[in-house]
């Protein structure tokens, strides 16, 4: 009996994986436990495993293409068997569409009502190097003959695979190669996209750049996040002038011991870790499908790290009860394996709160997007060198402004400065983050 | 209709309760003082008797109008409907017309069970040499009725029991028509096209305003006329939105929502982004029972998740 491997949901907001390599030649025996392939999520490059044995019959998909989940990769089986089965039942059939909830009307209803869409959007299939039936819409095939793209590159969104028009769209968008892999002899039509494709300024030369998993997903949750969190910001310019002592001094000791250097950012990090625990208001989460402001308990702050394609935000579990030289060693580690795409899901999810910092990039202040489900990121800046005041008298000082965005629905502006006012507290005295 | 009687004096109206009891639903109040009793008449239970009765009087130079207390009666007289208002003119080679308007209550109305509750648009749309209106709003329905009762052929003119209370701004131009076969826009939108007529037009702006709740912008075809049907207009706006609903009061098989359906993916099949999909009545006889003839009526719930599913949205 043939056996299917389908995409796995490999994240939490994982919709869709996009087959990267493969490691396994069609024909090769297989056994439980291999790996036959790397799979491109939202969040990193992971092997994909089978659960059985067999002789991997076929290879469905081609490298560079991007699968839902629970969409069909491989077929795995005894030498010789028929795929062909197992191929139908992914990819063939008009009925799937019409049997998906017709609402109020019966069951003669989508028989009759939907007689000419399904049957002549089927007519036309171009014959696709997967063997399977494309599913389009009657306007994403229109959209897609007009632009030259051939169907059987673009996966699609609709129910059952159905290619519509947003997929065409986004096809149009970015065509470029896939990073990696030189296109699959099945793709050959794909090359000739790209002359036709966009419609640019007569002058204008441009790069297309196919929008990643990655790319995907930060579009998908910081547009989500912006548009349904009622945000506001509080700034602070905290006095960095204890803690520019502080850390020179603490990083003497450090070295002398030959333990990592501590940074700045570290003693943010910790400093925001026991406000945390002082203002469980911050710590927090609006849930709206529970019905709840979830207060959590433990303090999990997460990290924004810079990598290749865009952003990725690992968790430091428990900063609350690290030390800083612990801190300092983990966040290190989980920068360079966000950076070599080597972080796990459970690596990048659980976080109760988040910072980011520009200020090595000479940026002074910033809003940043709330990382949902936090209620609050911490934005952080530049340590610069300004004049300031102190008891009547102008002084050189070392200043670093903070910006603290905050969920509305979660923390009112009172709360959030209080917070504020206990991270500038030990910023400003870092000794009182040992008590 | 007092003013089309008004303007010609050939109109008279002819029906159940019409000229002594003022109007089953007061529709008739006062005519038959105004008019007198040739022009406001009486008949007995009989809309076979009646119906053939307007149709001899249509053919020889009148311009009846007979009111069914509930177009579920018309079917006593279903054989005067169709095989003699609809095609004397032409098995006649048009030696005779039927000027003739055949208005009343139409559709569900509450727990009045299922030969009280039938929706007869579709099965009236279908014969060939009717006209089939029916109006949603009070506005349209005093422009149409003025433009049915002057066309020289027989129309079936839609009301609803349930829409007879139902107050709104109607135009007092002094001559108010509205053209037969020509569909409202009632408001415009990009993401979706919702084509409903009648009662189901309030359900379809319902389900509008939620989308624009949740920004999506739907736009809202009340076609007014079933048969002739402007497809052209609703053709223009699926070019625009790339998909449709349709909210059917009457039952499904072989509907209004299955001709509008063809036609749209007969005209509009490349601008088509995802199936058509129509809410009707439920496809069984109209229950008695108050829980369960409310949900036979198109929900306005399902509506909305038709709405959402073709945009493919969540």
């Amino acid at each position: 009996m043939a056996i299917a491997v389908e995409m796995p949901k490999m994240s939490d907001t994982m919709e869709e994986g996009v087959l990267a390599a493969w490691l396994v030649e069609e024909g090769t025996s297989i056994s439980a436990g291999d790996v036959v392939a790397q799979v491109e999520t939202d969040k990193a490059t992971m092997d994909l495993e089978v659960y059985d044995d067999g002789v991997l019959l076929k290879r469905v998909i081609g490298e560079g293409d991007s699968v839902p989940i629970g969409g069909l990769i491989a077929i795995l089986g005894q030498e010789g068997e028929d795929v062909s089965a197992i191929l139908a039942k992914y990819q063939g059939g008009g009925d799937g569409a019409s049997a998906e909830s017709a609402p109020a009307a019966s069951e003669p209803a989508p028989a009759v009502s939907e007689p000419a869409p399904a049957p002549a959007a089927e007519a036309p299939a171009a014959a696709p190097s997967t063997g399977g039936r494309v599913k389009a819409s009657p306007l994403a095939r229109k959209m897609a003959s007009e632009q030259g793209i051939d169907l059987a590159a673009i996966a699609g969104s609709g129910p059952e695979g159905r290619i519509i028009k947003r997929d065409v769209e986004a096809a149009m968008g970015g065509t470029a190669q896939p990073a990696a892999q030189p296109v699959a002899p099945a793709e050959t039509p794909r090359p000739a996209v790209e002359p036709s494709a966009p419609v640019g300024a007569p002058d204008g030369a441009y790069e297309s750049v196919r929008i990643s998993q990655m790319r995907k997903t930060i579009a998908r949750r910081l547009a989500e996040s912006k548009f349904t969190n009622p945000h506001f910001y509080l700034t602070a310019d905290i006095d960095m002038s204890e803690a520019v002592t502080f850390r020179a001094k603490l990083n003497e000791k450090a070295e002398a011991r030959d333990l990592g250097k501590v940074s700045f950012n570290d003693l943010v990090t910790k400093a925001c870790a026991l406000a945390l625990r002082q203002h469980p208001w911050v710590n927090a989460s609006w849930m709206e499908a529970e019905g709840e402001i979830r207060l959590h308990k433990d303090v999990h702050v997460a990290i924004a790290v810079a990598v290749d394609e865009g952003l990725i935000t690992p968790v430091i579990r428990h900063a609350d009860r690290k030390g800083l030289t612990e801190l300092s060693s983990e966040t290190r580690d989980l920068a360079t394996r966000a950076r070599n795409r080597e972080l796990q899901p459970e690596d990048w999810s659980g976080s109760t709160f988040s910072t980011s910092n520009l200020g090595m990039f000479g940026i002074d202040e910033f809003t940043a997007i709330i990382n949902p489900p936090n209620a609050c990121i911490l934005a952080i800046g530049s340590i610069r060198d300004v004049p300031v005041v102190k008891d009547g008298v102008v002084v050189p000082g070392k200043q670093m402004k903070v910006t603290l965005s905050c969920d509305h629905r979660v923390v009112d502006g009172a709360t959030g400065a209080e917070f504020l006012k206990t991270v500038r507290g030990y910023l400003e005295d870092p000794v009182t983050m040992l008590l | 209709m007092t003013e089309e009687m008004e303007r010609d004096e050939r109109v008279f109206l002819m029906g159940e309760e019409v000229a002594e009891y003022n109007g089953a639903y007061k529709v008739s109040e006062g005519m038959l003082e105004k008019f007198g009793p040739k022009r406001v008449i009486d008949t007995p239970i009989s809309e076979n008797g009646f119906c053939g009765l307007g149709v001899g009087a249509a053919m020889n130079g009148l311009r009846p109008i007979i009111e069914f207390m509930t177009f579920n009666f018309s079917f006593v007289a279903i054989d005067q409907i169709i095989n003699n208002a609809a095609k004397i003119r032409y098995m006649s080679g048009g030696q005779f017309s039927v000027p003739i308007v055949f208005r009343g209550a139409n559709g569900a109305a509450g727990q009045l069970a299922a030969t009280h509750n039938t929706s007869t648009e579709s099965i009236y749309s279908t014969i060939p040499g009717l006209k089939v209106i029916a109006p949603s709003n009070p506005d349209d329905a005093k422009g149409l009725l003025k433009s049915a009762i002057r066309d020289d052929n027989p129309v079936i003119f839609l009301e609803s029991e349930v829409m007879f209370g139902m107050k709104g701004e109607v135009s007092d131009a002094e001559d108010y028509i509205i053209p037969i076969g020509k569909a409202r826009i009632a408001k415009e939108g990009t993401d979706v096209t919702i084509v409903a007529h009648s009662k189901s037009y309030h359900i379809a702006m319902r389900v509008a305003e939620r989308l624009e709740e949740n920004g999506y912008s739907a736009e809202v075809i009340d076609p007014r006329t079933i048969r002739p049907l402007d497809i052209d207009t609703i053709v223009e706006s699926i070019k625009k939105t790339n998909r449709c609903v349709i909210i059917d009061e009457s039952n499904p098989y072989a509907s209004i929502s299955s001709e509008i359906t063809f036609q749209i993916q007969d005209r509009a099949f490349d601008f088509l982004d995802a199936p058509i999909k129509r809410i009707t009545a439920k496809d069984v006889p109209a229950p008695y029972a108050k829980n369960l003839i409310e949900y036979y009526m198109p929900q306005e719930e399902d509506a909305y998740q038709a709405c959402l599913s073709v945009m493919y949205a969540k």
